[in-house]
């Protein structure tokens, strides 16, 4: 627990590496892994001050992904949010549609560098799966996907993908079915095949190095957005928000600012059908710290230690589990974390998609919901709408989510008016 | 009541001492329900178990193939609890055998591990093994397990290197767990090769008693990993024998291959 600065210490919050965050992060995993996940470690360490690691990267990223990807006012949207100022950082515009390639490409480099010629990943929502699948296409690696069988079926769309991409995709049939099942799996598949196989873990979860190696890939999120709002603004954003599910595309945005005490950091977790319900995925929010898939965090659980079953109606959030860091940020009061629910993600979906034509991902949407009550907010205890700006993670885009958005608001048939929410005139 | 305790490495040194090696067996508590797993570990005690390892279902069992994997999910779907795993080592420990339990380590976080370390003692269990548990991480248990005089077994396996096998070898207490090839448990055609190189190494590392599972489902490898290993650890095999059939039936499959297990670990030690 030396690695990082605890509270009152006097290193700065950016500089955690891990494999412990306060209390949170290790290596709970099996004996037969430590040695792959100690050459990966080693190869982190190596490759991340490594000036020709760097350079290919940064070509991809420009090349291959299209970063930086722009910051976007969306004003029209904002009207309800108390008429602050909220700023969308793009994700949605990479290649393959969201945050998940940026740790994709760095970790098919890395792969290539310790000589394995296949990578296995986990998938909820596809997105980490397709960019998974992406990268084995581009550097010519062998790739399977573990997906929850309840996932394929909502995320049909990415599953098509990925098979196009050459990757195979197995659904998993164990457990809830879902992400958390897909994560037992793939590591069942890593600790079989560690002479050959790379695992490309999702998001800032599971054992070190994953945590510390991923938030490191996704970094440049935050640090490209809180360039980019000083050069268009001129200013730090009052607040930043994000959703989490593992809590990849919220570290990434965070890191840049953890040392910016004046700017709130906001999680917004999934809360299902409400936070006082059971079917929620709100793991800071409503869990207690445990173990589960390699580290120790915030975790839904029974009495007996019994993992709980997460509901979402986005399969992206759709976990029991969190990253270490997160936890460690919440219990420093760094950063805070509340629920969203699915009725409040999806008007917020319907919202910015019909206020600024851009259609989100259902997760990025959690975001979004977050920023209209936090504007609120902030502007009902007397901050100056004008004054205040709020940045939020457009993590991804809502193309893989139209299915679920047919069933929700009823699209069926064969044409009809253009959706139009409850409260709102026809407007411009 | 309280009985006095059976340690693995007594059992192991008993086996020994009469010519032959430790048949370990796996059982998951609650499967097919608590009493009949209870009724199952008895019935492996009789056949020629000398160290029952009871399983503590769980979720996430990130370590098992589907075999063990679905026994523990029904179990859990049975509704099995904790406490029925402290009552089943209790009725086990009864027989006389060695009784770990073999468990995932967020159960016994969330417990509270010096609680469950204590009722473990108190149910007259020998202690844990601990799959998912390295011992850089289990400063907590091994105090707990200090502190109540219980065993620490953990795991090795053959990506192991020689700091880590000293590291495991040190921290452990009973046996050391050497998880015969990179996988999940399962029943498996042959032991792998690395079995046998892991058990000297380990040895070399400095255990005193060295344990060879994963994968060991017949007389014939119990017998070839006799020829090695202190003790034969055998699960997946005994949960399908379990589960061939209901009731007494599933018991008699269990039976008779324990039976044959037991033979295969006595020629093993005549073999080599
Ligand atoms: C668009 C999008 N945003 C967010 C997430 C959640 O992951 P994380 O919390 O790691 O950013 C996903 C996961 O699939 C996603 O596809």
């Amino acid at each position: 627990m030396t690695e990082t600065s605890g509270p009152g210490g006097t290193a700065p919050l950016r500089a955690a590496t891990g494999p412990y965050f306060g209390d949170y992060g290790g290596r709970f995993v099996p004996e037969a892994l430590i040695a792959a996940l100690d050459d990966l470690s080693v190869a982190w360490d190596k490759a991340r001050v490594d000036p020709t690691f760097a350079l290919e990267l940064s070509t991809l990223a420009r090349d291959y992904t299209g970063r930086p990807s722009p910051i976007t006012e969306v004003p029209r949207f904002a009207r309800s949010a108390g008429g602050v100022r909220i700023v969308l950082k793009r994700e949605d515009l990479n290649h393959t549609g969201s945050h998940k390639i940026n740790n994709v490409l760095g970790q098919a480099l890395l792969t290539k560098r310790i000589g394995k010629t296949r990578v296995i990943a986990e998938t909820g929502a596809g997105q980490h799966g397709v960019a998974t699948a992406t990268a084995a296409a581009l550097f010519g690696l062998e790739c399977t996907v573990y997906m929850g069988e309840e996932d394929t079926r909502r995320q049909a769309l990415n599953v098509a993908r990925m098979r196009l991409l050459g990757a195979e995709v197995v659904p998993v049939t164990s457990g809830s079915r879902t992400l958390k099942d897909a994560i037992n799996e793939a590591f069942r598949d890593w600790v079989t095949n560690v002479e050959t196989t790379n695992y490309v873990f999702g998001t800032v979860a599971g054992p070190h190095p994953f945590p510390a190696l991923v938030r490191d890939l996704q970094k440049v999120i935050g640090e490209e957005a809180r360039a980019q709002m000083l050069e268009r603004f001129d200013a730090l954003p009052d607040a930043v928000v994000a959703c989490v599910g593992g809590g990849s595309n919220a570290m990434g945005i965070f890191h840049a600012f953890l040392d910016d005490a004046d700017v709130a950091l906001i999680g917004c977790e999934a809360a299902g059908d409400g936070m006082d319900t059971e079917r929620h995925a709100a793991t800071i929010s409503k869990g207690v710290p445990g173990v589960l898939h390699g580290a120790k965090s915030y975790l839904l659980q029974d009495e007996d230690g019994q993992t709980i079953e997460s509901h979402s109606i986005s399969a992206g959030l759709d976990y029991p589990g969190v990253g270490p860091e997160h936890a460690w940020l919440a219990d420093l009061g760094r950063a805070s974390y509340r629920g969203i629910s699915d009725a409040e993600a999806m008007e917020a979906f319907a919202l910015l998609s019909r206020t600024e034509g851009i259609i989100p991902a259902i997760e990025s949407a959690h975001a979004l919901a977050g920023a209209l009550t936090l504007g609120r907010e902030l502007v009902d205890g007397g901050a100056d709408p004008a004054q205040t700006t709020i940045l939020v993670s457009l993590s991804g885009r809502g193309d893989k989510d139209v299915e679920t958005a047919i069933d929700w608001f009823g699209l069926t048939g064969n044409g009809g008016p253009g959706l139009r929410g409850a409260d709102e005139e026809a407007d411009g | 009541m309280s009985h006095a305790r059976r340690t693995a490495g007594a059992a192991i040194d008993d086996a020994s001492a009469q010519g032959r090696r430790a048949l370990v067996i796996y059982l998951p508590v609650g499967y097919p329900d608590v009493d009949t797993s209870i009724e199952a570990a008895r019935t492996a005690v009789a056949a020629g178990a000398d160290i029952i390892e009871l399983g503590l279902p769980y979720s996430d069992p990130g370590m098992d193939g589907p075999l063990v994997a679905a026994a523990a999910q029904q179990a859990l779907d049975g509704g099995v609890r904790i406490a029925d795993v402290m009552r089943a080592v209790e009725e086990v420990a009864a027989t006389g055998a060695a009784v770990l339990v073999m468990t995932y380590y967020n159960p016994v976080l969330r417990y509270g591990v010096e609680r469950f370390a204590r009722e473990i003692a108190e149910a007259g269990g020998a202690g844990l093994i601990t799959p998912d548990l390295i011992p850089d991480e289990a400063g907590e248990w091994i105090a707990a397990a200090d502190a109540h005089g219980l065993d620490k077994v953990f795991l090795v396996a053959p990506s192991s290197t020689s700091e880590r096998l000293e590291l495991t070898a040190h921290a452990s207490r009973g046996f050391v767990y050497a998880a015969s090839t990179m996988g999940v448990t399962g029943v498996r055609a042959a032991i792998g090769a690395h079995a046998e190189a892991l058990v000297s190494r380990t040895r070399a590392a400095g255990a005193e008693r060295v344990c060879v599972g994963i994968g060991v489902s017949d007389a014939q490898q119990a017998a070839e990993v006799a020829g090695y290993a202190d003790g034969v650890i055998v699960g997946s095999a005994a949960v399908r024998a379990l589960g061939s059939a209901a009731g007494a039936e599933g018991l008699d499959a269990l039976r008779t291959l324990v039976e044959d297990l037991a033979d295969g670990v006595r020629q093993g030690t005549v073999a080599s």
